[in-house]
């Protein structure tokens, strides 16, 4: 139940038209991420990757899979292989007694993916002009999947290379 | 217009397209190899099906087209423009003739020798001065092939053009509106993804379905109980259906053999005889496909290189006619299809030589090479062994063509040949998209699929049931000991380090891979289930132990683990030493089977355990009990798109209630199929099978002592005819008006006796059935006559092959077809066999063996 509820309140989300523009330049549909939370840390991914997003499901774990694979899901009737962006990002596990984890659906190459994030936030435009470049201070790791580092009211947030996440293996 | 050459226009049109833009493309880079393998095997394939369908015009355009592309593959002719002009000057006219015989459904009639001569000119033009190749592309082409090429282009405007568009266009504007129709409207192409998309909703219907009815379950709402069953029914039956449309027999990628041998033997003056065996082996649509070019190529191969001439096999002292057998079935969740022949086998020492010719291998790396390795090479491009090129084969295009083919689809492709006794292809294809029957097993706390088609058998282990077999360590090794086999162990949960549960207690799978038994450690078995194997994601191909991943009808996502891989990833698996020994191992096998006999026990009625031999039984099912209906006063089931009868076996039964399962072992006997309801299957055992007479009671043949327990063993024959009175009337009603042929069963088991009379009878044949061959010779010399003799081999007193002699020898049935029946089938058996004068060789057992070979037997004029 609780996954067809953030479905829906995501796909809310989805097709809810971005914030007029306050810039001059009206972000177009590229520029629109939805942000999510791993380990306190803000990130986004391109809104147009994302085909879904859901709470708490049942994922069977994948024997000498990757460590990243957290093991495979049903979604709808097709198989989704879950990724923990957790331990994608090199990022301590989550805690036992933490509340479960939601995924974002991306899709790449026609395999659906889900991505184990703490917490998903809202869609909102992120236009290029508020990018600045990865700090070459970042971590090597997260440098490699981070697309850039933006502003946001007054936090920063990773924007995440959804095929570059994925590479994995 | 006939179902060939509507599968054959769909066949070209993709292939034109395909070729257009790859000539262009040829034109850019006119080094590319594969895209000149590309082209050239595109028009070798359109020659080739067109041969065989008496295309003349189509052919001889097509093959003149093959050899300028022949030439510039090995590189003898340089690829110029005005070379490429004129072979799509030639596809210009194969589409030409195509679309002639989409509208007509014949040739279109037209003159092609200008085009040919120029196509040949071209050829040749470029050949004679090969000896310095710079300047003849640049002086031969301006002066042969543009000289040549206006030849083309304005003369065949001029008189082959409009010849064709005069008897060309005109027809289509005639018969376009019924002539094309067929080519429409027999088969509809739908989008892999459409279909796709269906199953992916219909997999959300059934579990949509499935949290309906555990609702209606939770708030016994008798309201919706009876609409909610419908629905059930309708979305079972629908993902069904949705299913049927990806699979299809592998027969339907061989209905084109039959006509393709008879044509190849005439055009070759052999004596080609083609067996199919396992035609129902269901495959999934896509890869179907995908391998009907490949085992095309593969039985023209089979019939030219492999096959010798009537003349060469007798002094071989083999029959005249030679066999291309064709065998397809499933096992360890992959599908295995066989293409051999049994003839003169690959030519080692050629192959040796051509590989050293060509540069494939050098002298010192050939020396090394085992036998194996060296037959490897005809799946080289542009390896042929053949001397001569004929229409037929021998470019070198059809095996790596086979291999690329099948290795798209995740496929592999083995051989052996024997030097004179015929070579054998191997085709394995994992099941992409295939609906196989898996047990759900836990290990180490998750739970796998595991297909069904491995298992062999599944034992419980452990201390807690007194006598079960324990678990046994040598050093470090598990093993069974089983029934005086030792067989090696390996840990389920060790294997994919998950944390095992105790050894010591739990599942024993017995498994058999290839030629390889081994035992897989389950700590639990839960159930059979049937699933829709889907592909892993991408990242996760690399592990080997999985073959596929599917969704549980509880909706949860299961790994399907691939018996090839654990036993490779075991150790259990085969390195190239082994493997030379695993060709010895179906030897001692079949000796063993010689003694022994595949049971099927199971409890049904009062009584002790039953038992029939596994092989009179086509299938186990397990029915829902809400499935099985009553029409009039039989139980029936709808199965595979048609109703079958039900017949207990037990006085007293009832069909079971809402979800609760009825075993039934499924007998079928041509479309028809009957099913017997029992109350529990209990083990599949090879055992030596020695039957007591039994009391008369209706039924049941005789008891014999099994698994150390008496049995009944049950007489087919007699439930069979419970079944209707119809069941045994169908196929001799068909031939009422004829003669029944006669046949004579020679046959000491009165066992076999009992299995093989009603089969026959059934299909509508007269059988006499004597208990010896002395018994035989006593009929033929009262001059009975017959049109046929079935025999076993092994018997007392005069054994099959004496008694083939003695036949042979003279008297009445010197001429009759004579049918060896026996549980040793190894060539060498057959060859023995043959030797003696048997016309066929069929394994015990393999009804429809027998029945084809008898068919074949009679309906083709005896060759005195």
């Amino acid at each position: 139940m609780t996954a067809m509820q953030t479905t829906t309140a995501a796909a809310d989300a989805a097709v809810r038209p971005p914030p007029p523009a306050s810039t001059a330049a009206a972000p177009t549909e590229e520029d629109v991420f939805l942000t999510l939370t791993v380990a306190g840390q803000a990130c986004a991914v391109p809104v147009l990757a994302v085909r879904d997003v859901l709470g708490a499901h049942a994922i069977t774990r994948i024997p000498l899979a990757p460590g990243e694979v957290a093991g495979s899901l049903n979604l709808r009737g097709r198989i989704v292989t879950a990724l923990d962006l957790r331990l994608r990002l090199g990022l301590p596990p989550r805690d036992a007694k933490a509340p479960p984890a939601m995924s974002v659906v991306v899709e790449q190459t026609n395999e659906l993916y889900a991505l184990l994030v703490d917490q998903v936030g809202e869609v909102v435009p992120m236009p290029a002009s508020g990018f600045t470049a990865n700090p070459p201070t970042l971590d090597p790791m997260w440098r490699e999947v981070s697309r850039g580092v933006h502003r946001q009211e007054g936090h920063l947030v990773i924007a995440l290379d959804v095929g570059r996440v994925l590479a994995i293996g | 217009m006939d179902d060939l050459l509507v599968d054959f226009l769909t066949e070209t049109n993709e292939g034109l397209v395909a070729l257009d833009s790859a000539l262009v493309r040829l034109e850019r880079a006119p080094d590319d190899q594969p895209t000149l393998s590309e082209v050239f095997r595109l028009v070798h394939t359109i020659k080739g099906t067109c041969g065989f369908l008496g295309l003349s015009r189509l052919e001889a355009v097509a093959h003149a087209g093959e050899n300028i592309l022949g030439r510039y593959r090995d590189g003898t002719l340089a690829v110029t423009p005005a070379g490429i002009t004129l072979i799509l000057s030639a596809l210009d006219r194969i589409k030409a003739i195509v679309s002639g015989i989409e509208a007509s459904g014949t040739e279109p009639v037209g003159d092609d020798v200008p085009l040919i001569a120029a196509l040949n000119a071209a050829a040749e033009g470029e050949d004679a001065p090969a000896l310095a190749p710079a300047p003849p592309s640049a002086a031969a082409p301006p002066s042969v092939a543009p000289s040549e090429a206006p030849a083309v282009e304005a003369p065949p405007p001029a008189s082959a053009r409009p010849a064709t568009s005069a008897i060309d266009e005109p027809a289509t504007e005639v018969m376009a509106p019924n002539g094309s129709a067929p080519v429409t409207q027999q088969t509809i192409r739908v989008s892999v993804d459409v279909l796709e998309d269906l199953m992916t909703l219909v997999s959300e219907l059934v579990l949509t379905r499935n949290q309906l009815l555990q609702l209606a379950r939770a708030h016994q709402s008798d309201a919706f109980a009876v609409p909610l069953q419908r629905l059930s029914h309708i979305t079972s039956d629908l993902q069904e259906g949705v299913m049927k449309t990806r699979m299809q027999p592998i027969g339907h990628a061989w209905a084109k053999l039959p006509r393709l041998v008879r044509d190849l033997s005439h055009e070759l003056g052999k004596k080609i005889e083609l067996d199919m065996r396992g035609a129902q082996t269901e495959l999934d649509r896509q890869v179907l496909e995908l391998i009907r070019d490949p085992l095309t190529h593969m039985v023209r191969n089979s019939g030219d290189h492999g096959l010798e001439k009537p003349a060469e096999r007798r002094a071989a002292g083999k029959p005249e006619t030679g066999r291309v057998i064709l065998n397809a079935y499933h096992e360890g969740g992959h599908i295995i299809i066989e293409v051999g022949d049994d003839g003169r086998g690959l030519p080692v020492d050629r192959i040796r030589a051509k590989a050293l010719a060509n540069g494939l291998a050098t002298e010192a790396e050939l020396a090394q090479m085992s036998e194996r390795e060296v037959l490897r090479f005809i799946f080289a491009a542009g390896f042929s062994t053949a001397q001569q090129v004929t229409s037929v084969s021998g470019r070198g295009v059809g095996m790596d063509v086979v291999k690329t083919n099948i290795e798209k689809i995740g496929g592999t492709v083995e051989l052996i040949s024997k030097e004179g006794r015929g070579t054998t292809f191997t085709i394995k294809i994992p099941l992409t998209l295939a609906i196989v029957s898996a047990l759900i097993v836990e290990a180490g706390g998750e739970r796998f699929a595991l297909p069904q088609i491995g298992v062999v058998e599944l034992v419980r282990v452990g201390a807690a049931q007194e006598g079960a077999p324990r678990i046994e360590r040598i050093k470090d090794a598990a093993v069974l000991r089983l029934r005086d086999r030792l067989l090696p162990l390996v840990s389920l949960a060790g294997l994919l380090r998950l944390h095992a549960a105790s050894e010591d207690q739990g599942f024993v799978a017995v498994m058999q891979v290839g030629g390889q038994a081994f035992g897989i450690i389950l700590d639990r078995v839960f159930d059979t289930e049937e699933i829709v194997v889907k592909p892993v994601a991408p990242i996760l191909r690399h592990i080997t132990m999985f073959s596929g991943n599917t969704i549980l009808g509880d909706g949860s996502v299961i790994m399907i683990l691939d018996p090839n891989g654990i036993a490779r990833a075991a150790g259990v698996g085969l390195d190239a030493a082994t493997e030379e020994e695993r060709r010895n191992l179906p030897a001692s096998i079949d000796m063993r089977s010689n003694a022994h006999t595949s049971l099927l026990l199971f409890r049904a009625g009062d009584g002790g355990p039953k038992a029939v031999p596994l092989g009179l039984v086509a299938r186990l099912e397990d029915i829902p009990g809400e499935r099985i209906e009553m029409s009039g006063m039989t139980p029936v089931v709808q199965y595979r798109g048609a109703l079958m009868p039900i017949v207990p076996i037990s006085g007293h039964w009832m069909a079971p209630e809402g979800d609760a399962r009825q075993p039934v072992l499924v007998f079928t006997e041509n479309d028809r199929a009957m099913g017997l309801a029992v109350e529990e299957i209990l083990d599949v055992l090879e055992e030596k099978l020695e039957i007591e007479p039994g009391t008369g009671r209706p039924g049941y043949i005789g008891s014999a002592v099994i698994a150390g327990r008496v049995t009944e063993v049950i007489d087919t024959a007699y439930w069979l005819s419970q079944a209707g009175d119809d069941w045994f009337r169908a196929a001799p009603s068909a031939r009422s008006n004829a003669a029944r042929p006669r046949l004579l069963l020679v046959e000491d088991s009165a066992f076999f006796r009992h299995l093989v009379v009603p089969v026959l009878s059934a299909a509508g044949y007269e059988v006499m059935a004597v208990e010896s061959a002395v018994a035989a010779m006593r009929v033929r010399e009262e001059g009975v006559p017959f049109d046929a003799i079935v025999s076993d081999i092994e018997m007392p007193d005069m054994d099959g092959l004496a008694f083939a002699r003695a036949v042979r020898a003279g008297g009445a049935w010197s001429e009759s077809p004579l049918i060896a029946l026996s549980s040793r089938a190894e060539p060498a058996d057959v060859a023995r066999g043959r030797e003696a004068g048997f016309t066929d060789y069929v394994a015990k057992y393999d009804r429809d063996a027998l029945l084809r070979s008898l068919s074949e037997c009679l309906s083709a004029p005896i060759q005195a």
